[in-house]
């Protein structure tokens, strides 16, 4: 199959590994990656802090880049709930029936990476082996937005060596919320706080989950309070086998 | 109360939140509510039904709001009441004042009605040398206490038994009392008797109005809403024209909506209807008196509307993370919680400050919206609502909202965002300046608004090659 990548701003700049491990994966699964050059960001920052009007330029490019690919695929849950939940009320708002028109047909064909891989790809072994104790952040908006279902444990499941344990409080969000960090920042203390606190309950060396942003706030936290825990994207994890990471 | 004079959200929530106490009381309140509520709900297999079911008759009542009021003034005429019309606060307690003073009477009694909350009816009476006495339980201790409700159904969530206890030791006289819930309820149970007795005008809320009839509702738990509306000889209710159902078959979903997703309750102890007057029995004299206060302006809004849909459950309270942590005052408003971050706004207007920063008092992680029972898609409304302020402050205009740094680093992000090379020079940017911050592979201490970040995150430093620079060179 041929897959365009959808690797969202944050991911390109911050976790460039997280993309690294997609390809990987995909093309260890016999896949064809590609990745249109052009692509930039998504605009869920703008749209979650009230700037609508302005990121109507970025819907138009990503149907730009991605309106003739044969699947579009993210390593980003909240990037991806995004382009589902919130792309078609833009297009709307920009007025141009044309561009709606190019958004309904696009998100279909856009997924979650490890919805990808368990619901389209119907992989639930990819072969990896990763011999550490982990605990999974299911996101918001996997949760809530994407309904992301069991897939990532399906995934988890099947990795060898792994020792996977449930967080306590798992459905509860870790306080990010994007600038809401900033804008409402004691709340989203008290909220991290917590997370933080039942991730070290659970005893893992490594938190992870679909979506670095949450891992950013959460792995920020562990970093500053030198606990020994460590946050990897799941794709990162798959992508590890008994001869370490395939990159 | 002058617009803006009070605090916006992130002012105040850090004080609540580093009270231990309330923190205690709060979470442990919501999260044992939160717990039984999901015990009921799975109970029934066509909950989810249920849930459309109600969604779709509040939307078919919005659609046509204008008729069934109509109709709803008509069927409670021909019952025998009498109906007024109120545009705002002041016009509803002008009204209920006046009613009373007809009457010749200083002391009413009161259901449990967050709608008298909010137009502060008790305080527009107490000017008028009339006491309003709370019957409710919760309410009684709010009031004794001179505090203010912080959650829409259990006003007096953030105080424990021990400081109950000595609430009412010090206001009802009681030398000897024990902190039991069942001692506690008690001595309220005989404080609040004799005053029953005596009344002769009674107030409430509503849950609902069936047009159709012109029957109103009160579901609760204590009795005192049936004392409160068959005692007295004159019954004045106060209702918010969102409240309306159009038949008595409507109830039928809402009545086993509300009560699982309150007080996660099959059944509401208490179920009070009551249509116009009946003679010889209960109050001679009934009068509605049907609340706008801003209702209308929300009804206008095609994405808010669905904000009037609430039957006030507090439902998305209790799984709030926010309000967990926060509790009800820092919302500065009578509907603390999700639904007042949405509710507030539209009925206060975003030139009230404090309101306008409500919309933006959410992670938006979308708990509120899995457990409404009729659907409100609060994540949605509250999306919409950060539009609308921030196209209101590009409106006002003026240097405060030109240099507001946020407002500026949108509108820089926007442009890098819409053009390749620009996003790639800003990646470029971020790498270089970074040198600066980082320190043994992290970076603990930005500047600015992002110190926010760092004073309890690190951040990680941007490493040497983006994503797409590997691609380009593999």
């Amino acid at each position: 199959m041929n897959i365009s990548l959808f690797i969202t701003c944050f991911n390109d700049t911050l976790y460039p590994e997280t993309g690294k491990a997609v390809v990987s994966i995909l093309e260890r699964l016999g896949h064809t990656v590609h990745f249109p050059m052009e692509q930039t960001c998504c605009g869920q920052m703008h749209y979650n802090t009230g700037y609508h009007e302005e990121i109507i330029p970025l819907v138009e490019r990503f149907a730009d880049q991605f309106e003739n690919a044969e699947a579009v695929v993210s390593p980003s849950a909240s990037c991806v709930g995004m382009i589902h939940e919130f792309y078609p009320k833009l297009a709307a708002l920009s007025g141009s029936k044309v561009l709606q028109d190019r958004i309904d047909a696009l998100i279909p064909k856009v997924h979650e990476f490890t919805m990808f891989l368990v619901n389209e790809l119907k992989v639930e072994d990819v072969g990896a082996y990763y011999p550490h104790r982990v605990t999974y952040h299911s996101t918001c908006h996997s949760l809530r937005s994407l309904k992301i279902g069991d897939a990532p444990h399906r995934l988890l499941r099947n990795v060898k060596g792994i020792e996977l344990v449930d967080l306590p409080g798992a459905l509860e969000c870790c306080g990010f919320g994007g600038t809401f960090a900033l804008k409402n920042a004691d709340t989203s203390a008290a909220m991290l706080g917590d997370k933080i606190r039942h991730i070290k309950e659970t005893g893992a060396e490594v938190c992870t989950s679909a979506d670095n942003s949450c891992l950013m706030h959460i792995g920020g936290a562990l970093n500053r309070q030198r606990s020994g825990v460590k946050t990897v994207h799941m794709a990162e994890i798959l992508n590890t086998t008994e001869e370490g990471a395939q990159v | 109360m002058k617009k803006g004079s009070q605090p916006t959200f992130e002012e105040t929530a850090g004080r609540y939140i580093e009270n231990a106490q309330l923190r205690w009381n709060i979470g442990h309140a919501t999260r044992t509510i939160r717990d039984k509520r999901q015990l009921v709900v799975q109970e029934l297999d066509d909950w989810e039904e249920l849930r459309e079911a109600g969604r779709q008759i509040k939307q078919k009542v919005m659609n046509s709001l204008d008729r069934y009021l109509l109709q709803l003034e008509k069927s409670v005429i021909k019952a025998g009441g009498v109906v007024h019309w109120a545009t705002d606060a002041e016009d509803a307690n002008r009204i209920i004042t006046k009613l009373i003073k007809e009457k010749k009477e200083t002391d009413v009694v009161k259901v449990k009605s967050i709608t008298t909350d909010e137009i502060r009816l008790n305080r527009a009476l107490e000017n008028e040398g009339i006491h309003a006495l709370e019957t409710d339980l919760a309410e009684l201790i709010v009031q004794l206490a001179g505090d203010e409700p912080s959650h829409i159904l259990v006003p007096a969530i953030h105080k424990n038994r021990a400081e109950i206890r000595e609430l009412f030791k010090d206001k009802l006289n009681l030398k000897e009392l024990s902190d039991e819930p069942a001692d506690l309820a008690e001595a309220a149970r005989l404080y609040l008797r004799k005053n029953f007795l005596k009344a002769n005008v009674g107030i409430s809320g509503g849950n609902f109005a069936i047009a159709e009839t012109g029957t109103v509702a009160v579901v609760e738990s204590e009795g005192n809403g049936r004392m409160c509306t068959t005692l007295p000889e004159a019954l004045i209710t106060v209702l918010g024209i969102e409240k309306i159902v159009p038949e008595w078959k409507d109830l039928e979903v809402f009545m086993q909506l509300l009560p699982r997703s309150s007080t996660a309750e099959r059944m509401n102890p208490y179920n009070t209807f009551w249509t116009g007057i009946t003679e010889g029995d209960g109050p001679q004299e009934f009068h509605l008196v049907l609340l706008d206060n801003g209702r209308t302006n929300v009804l206008a809004d095609e994405t808010g509307r669905q904000t009037l849909h609430c039957i006030r459950c507090s439902a998305c309270l209790n799984v709030c993370p926010v309000y967990e942590r926060t509790g009800g005052h820092a919302y500065h408003s009578v509907y603390p919680g999700p639904i007042g971050a949405i509710l507030t706004p539209q009925l206060r207007g975003l030139d009230d400050k404090s309101a306008a920063s409500l919309p933006y008092a959410s992670s938006l992680c979308g708990a509120c919206y899995e457990v409404c029972p009729v659907k409100i898609n609060i994540p949605e409304v509250l999306l919409h609502l950060r539009n609308r302020v921030v196209l209101h402050r590009k409106k006002e205009g003026g240097f405060r909202q030109k240099t507001d740094p946020v407002h500026l680093a949108m509108k820089f992000l926007a442009r890098a965002f819409a053009k390749k090379s620009r996003y790639e020079r800003l990646q470029k940017m971020g790498r270089t300046a970074q040198w600066f911050y980082e320190k043994d592979g992290a970076i603990s201490n930005l500047p600015g608004e992002l110190s926010k970040w760092t004073s309890i995150r690190d951040v990680k430093p941007v490493p040497d090659k983006t994503f797409r620079e590997w691609w380009r060179e593999r």
